[in-house]
């Protein structure tokens, strides 16, 4: 029977305490009634007949309440809507900066047992440079002397030209050992993945394509295996097609090819160029492997000074693969989003509180007519939960909506899908913090609604709330919008300023105008200089004289795209640092300076007479003339780099070939016709750059038939505006600017709201007061005084909490800020502004209704 | 400041009544029963076609109670037999009303299905 009673409890309380007593009699004679098993029939009729009950009676009690709801929001939209306005707004927010953390920083790539997946460096701190990529030899060194890991395996990103179906193309490759996919423990969609028979030299090598290119080159069709794919020159047998969702060591990569050595790569231990990833043995930790590393480094040192001098290996988790700055900007984001929904939070809260003083007058009068108190209580109740879940709900809209739009902040280093989508379970969450806050301040009131009609006050006109306790609690909460919308506008402000600074950086040379685009010349068809020359110079001639181009040239890589191409420069009784002495290397052809508008400061550009067979000489920038010979004539100085000692010919300024953001090394530039012959073939020039007059968009066909001209079989790829090249230096900065700009409007419109719903509160509620003493004598400014001062107050403790936090947080991300202080006065002076601004918008309306108070009809009011 | 006025139901806005409700209606029209004595009621009157359950008739009755068309009654029939933990239930007088509006649109419902052929003429 005590079981009996408490499962009476799921009827709703009314229903219980009025007839459960009658209930259980009944049950219990019943059940006196019959004997044997007819007894569980009984039970279970009974046990039916409550819950079906309880499902209706609580079905139809919040059918009633949420047409209550309906009637009450359509009686006081500006409540409904602010509510569920300021609930959309935090959970979106919320969720969509909650789903790309998570996305980029918590959720575990897509391999298996991914947490004993490392990445490995070489390790040259002491030249600045902690994550190095490793050479051949030293790779197949610690692999085979190493006994921490499970497997250890290298890849190298490349592009090589293919002959498909539809034409020449490009394509990204990577090489990878053949080992690599047991490595990531993934298999292929279609086919298989490379196997260990696949490192021997075979007649045709093996090639696996990645989802994208079968689809979009091969139409998906299942019969590719096996059939063959010209790469380079080279006939590959395609073996197998691997998942649409894997993506390594990138995400633009069309194709893995086995990686293979031969003996002369093994020797070279200078040549650093792979990337190393490894699957830890089992029980092996980071630090054990990292010492085990070290030690196999350290022998590598002594057996070979030169390369392997202070190197040491760098052991990192393949999940912690994220920059400093993208992890930091991440982190920023989601401060920024908790702000906002805390912000949102305040406002329901603020909000409720207002509501629940408005309706004590409609309450009372529902008390008087019989009302039930826990039945007003729950209408409350069920008011502020169906609010907050529309918005809560709209607010997940939102994020669906806004997170592929921030996705641009997820770093392209990582393996995982590029278009991260809104995590509905983070939306649940964020709807949960709201629907908290809206049960939170719903149930106060409800609770007090009970309390105080259960004393029969109401009823005579007591006020369930003193106005002065819940003036306090809101302005606290108006204080705390205030604060925390100043922290996001000073963040914002200095992050474009940052935007602002890097924008301002010269790039050393005029991109606007300037067309570019690749054709990357395959080997061994190009491996002489004499073919390579008599390409260059068919294709330049005719472009050229193309209406509208005003010059061309080739180079090896373009600024900004390729930062690497790092050569030593070796020069007899130098007294620079030898840490200091590299230079970055690009072979181009005559008229490169002047299409980039690359000032040259002495001497003169390359030239078409500068061959194999004559003196081999260099042009360099002025940062590497000053470096060698201060204050001397660089011309006709001798130094060795990239192989081959060179006689300074020319002086040009500096390039930022690293990027807007960071110190390039200094530059060389030396003639195409004087890359030899088979060697050093990944500076053979590669990037064509066009100046030209017209449209760009015009000039694109013309080089085409010209290439086309040339070398029917040679693709042309990226084709794109210098422009562009620089817009990119600053997307990702763009997209914080914008991002954040968008958290703090978000955040600065609430605390209006706030402001404003507050002040409208106090005069409404001061209403008599102000009459009283409008009565006495008081003037219309002493009135708008009243609420202004009211206003001020807020507002000004405010922007002190915000001030003091928004340095603080601005120092955490200093970092990122370019260089600008995070002390900029400026940006506080903006912030303060700012918030001044939204105070005074605030109070307009409440302060203009103060004014236009009439003394007399307020003093009757009450 | 707004206040909250709920619409006074008419009759006819409560029609039509659930069956449940209109044989609770019926069953205290003549005396004040309780809760058991309506469902033993509505069984002899119905000759055992309709049995209400526990839930069903305590859930229509508080309904009745909110709407005002029965009321509980302090008065106790018969004292000395009664157990003091039961409540009884009298019609009031807009229940009067509304069960004879039910009654009526339900006789005009049979009349109407009289005229089509699709029920027996009474004599």
């Amino acid at each position: 029977m005590a079981l009996w009673r408490l499962f009476l409890h799921l009827l709703p309380a009314t229903l219980r305490e009025a007839h459960g007593a009658e209930m259980t009699a009944m049950f219990r004679r019943d059940l006196a009634a019959v004997r044997g098993p007819a007894a569980l029939a009984v039970i279970a009729a009974a046990v039916a007949d409550v819950l079906w009950t309880a499902v209706v009676a609580h079905v139809e009690a919040t059918v009633l309440d949420l047409r209550d709801v309906w009637r009450s929001a359509r009686r006081a939209p500006g409540f409904a809507g602010s509510v569920v306005a300021v609930t959309a707004l935090g959970v979106g927010a919320a969720t969509a900066a909650f789903s790309l953390a998570d996305h980029v920083l918590v959720r575990p790539l897509p391999f298996a047992a991914p947490d004993a997946l490392v990445k490995l460096w070489q390790d040259q701190s002491s030249r600045g440079y902690s994550r190095m990529e490793l050479s051949p030899g030293n790779f197949e060194d610690w692999r085979r002397q190493s006994t921490s890991f499970a497997s250890m395996s290298a890849y190298a990103a490349s592009s090589v030209n293919a002959m498909t179906p539809g034409g020449p193309v490009r394509l990204d490759t990577a090489q990878v050992s053949v080992t690599l996919f047991d490595t990531l423990g993934v298999g292929a969609a279609l086919g298989r993945t490379l196997l260990a028979a696949d490192d021997a030299p075979t007649a045709t090598p093996p090639v696996v394509l990645s989802d994208h290119l079968w689809r979009s080159t091969f139409a998906a069709s299942p019969d590719v295996l096996g059939t063959t794919l010209v790469l380079s020159g080279t006939a590959h047998l395609v073996v197998g097609v691997m998942p649409a969702w894997f993506e390594f060591p990138t995400r633009d990569v069309d194709l893995w090819t086995p990686l293979r050595f031969v003996p002369a790569d093994l020797e070279d231990r200078a040549n650093v160029y792979l990337r190393v990833v490894a699957r830890l043995a089992p029980g092996v930790t980071i630090p054990q492997a990292r010492a085990d590393l070290n030690g196999i480094a350290a022998s590598l040192a002594r057996a070979f000074p030169e390369a392997n001098d202070k190197t040491g290996a760098t052991v990192v988790a393949l999940r912690d693969e994220v920059t400093r700055q993208a992890r930091t900007m991440l982190l920023a984001l989601v401060g920024a989003s908790t702000a906002v929904l805390l912000i949102a939070c305040a406002n329901m809260a603020s909000l409720f509180l207002a509501r629940s003083v408005a309706r004590q007058r409609e309450l009372a009068v529902r008390l008087a007519m019989g009302a039930r108190p826990r039945r007003l209580a729950r209408q409350v109740l069920t008011e502020s939960l169906a609010l907050s879940a529309i918005g809560g709900a709209a607010g997940a809209v939102l994020a669906v909506v806004a997170v592929p739009v921030a996705a641009a902040l997820v770093p392209t280093t990582l393996p995982i899908a590029e278009v991260p989508h809104a995590d509905l379970r983070l939306a649940g969450l964020a709807a949960l913090a709201t629907l908290a806050t809206g049960l939170g301040f719903g149930l106060v009131p409800a609770w007090r609604i009970a309390r105080t009609a259960s004393s029969g006050d109401l009823r005579h006109g007591a006020r369930v709330f003193g106005t002065r306790g819940t003036e306090r609690l809101r302005g606290l909460f108006v204080v705390s919008e205030v604060a925390t919308a100043i922290v996001l506008l000073v963040t914002v402000g200095l992050f474009l300023k940052a935007l602002w600074q890097v924008q301002d950086v010269d790039p050393g040379f005029d991109p606007e105008g300037v067309v570019t685009m690749r054709t990357a010349l395959p080997l061994p068809k190009y491996e002489r200089v004499a073919e390579r020359t008599r390409f260059y110079r068919q294709v330049l001639d005719e472009v050229r004289h193309a209406p509208g181009v005003e010059n061309a040239a080739y180079t090896s890589f373009l600024p900004m795209v390729m930062g690497g191409g790092i050569w030593p420069v070796l020069m007899p009784g130098t007294t620079v640092p030898e840490d200091a002495r590299a230079a970055s290397v690009r072979f181009v052809t005559p008229g490169y300076f002047s299409t980039m508008r690359i000032p040259i400061v002495r001497g003169r550009d390359v030239a078409d007479t500068d061959r194999q067979d004559s003196q081999f000489v260099a042009v360099v920038s002025r940062s590497f003339a000053e470096l060698y010979w201060p204050g001397e004539d660089p011309l006709g100085r001798h130094f060795s780099t990239a192989l081959q000692e060179r006689v300074v010919v020319g002086v040009v300024g500096d390039v930022r070939v690293r990027g807007l953001e960071r110190e390039s090394e200094p530059q060389v530039y030396l003639p195409a016709p004087q890359v030899p012959d088979g060697g050093l073939t990944f500076y053979v020039p590669r990037d064509l750059v066009v100046r030209v007059s017209t449209a760009p968009a015009s000039i694109v066909p013309l080089v085409r038939a010209a290439v086309m001209r040339a070398d029917s079989d040679q693709p042309i790829s990226d084709v794109q505006l210098m422009t562009d090249v620089i817009d990119r230096q600053m997307a990702s900065r763009s997209t914080q600017v914008s991002v954040l700009g968008a958290f703090a409007g978000v955040a600065l419109l609430l605390a209006l709201v706030g402001i404003h719903s507050l002040l409208a509160y106090v005069v409404a509620a001061r209403t008599p007061e102000i009459g009283v003493r409008m009565a006495l004598g008081a003037t219309r400014g002493q009135v708008l005084a009243l609420v202004g001062r009211r206003a001020a107050t807020l507002a000004g403790m405010g922007a002190l909490a915000g001030l003091a936090v928004a340095y603080a947080a601005s120092r955490s991300v200093q970092a990122l800020l370019a260089g600008i202080s995070a002390a900029d006065l400026g940006t506080y002076v903006f912030a303060v502004g700012a918030a001044a601004l939204i105070t005074l918008l605030g109070s307009l309306l409440p302060a203009w209704r103060a004014m236009r108070v009439d003394p007399v009809a307020a003093m009757r009011t009450d | 400041m707004d206040t909250y006025l709920p619409d006074e139901p008419t009759a006819a806005s409560l029609l039509p009544l659930a069956p449940a409700a209109f044989h609770i209606l019926l069953a205290v029209a003549d005396q004040d029963r309780h809760g058991y004595a309506i469902i033993q009621e509505v069984a002899v009157r119905t000759a055992g076609e309709m049995k209400l359950s526990a839930g069903t008739l305590y859930r229509s009755i508080q309904k009745l109670v909110e709407l005002d068309l029965i009321e509980e009654t302090s008065e106790r029939p018969t004292p000395d037999l009664d157990d003091e933990r039961r409540r009884y239930y009298r019609i009031t007088a807009f229940g009067r009303e509304v069960a004879r509006a039910e009654a009526e649109r339900l006789q005009a419902l049979v009349h109407l299905a009289r005229t089509c052929g699709l029920a027996p003429r009474t004599t």
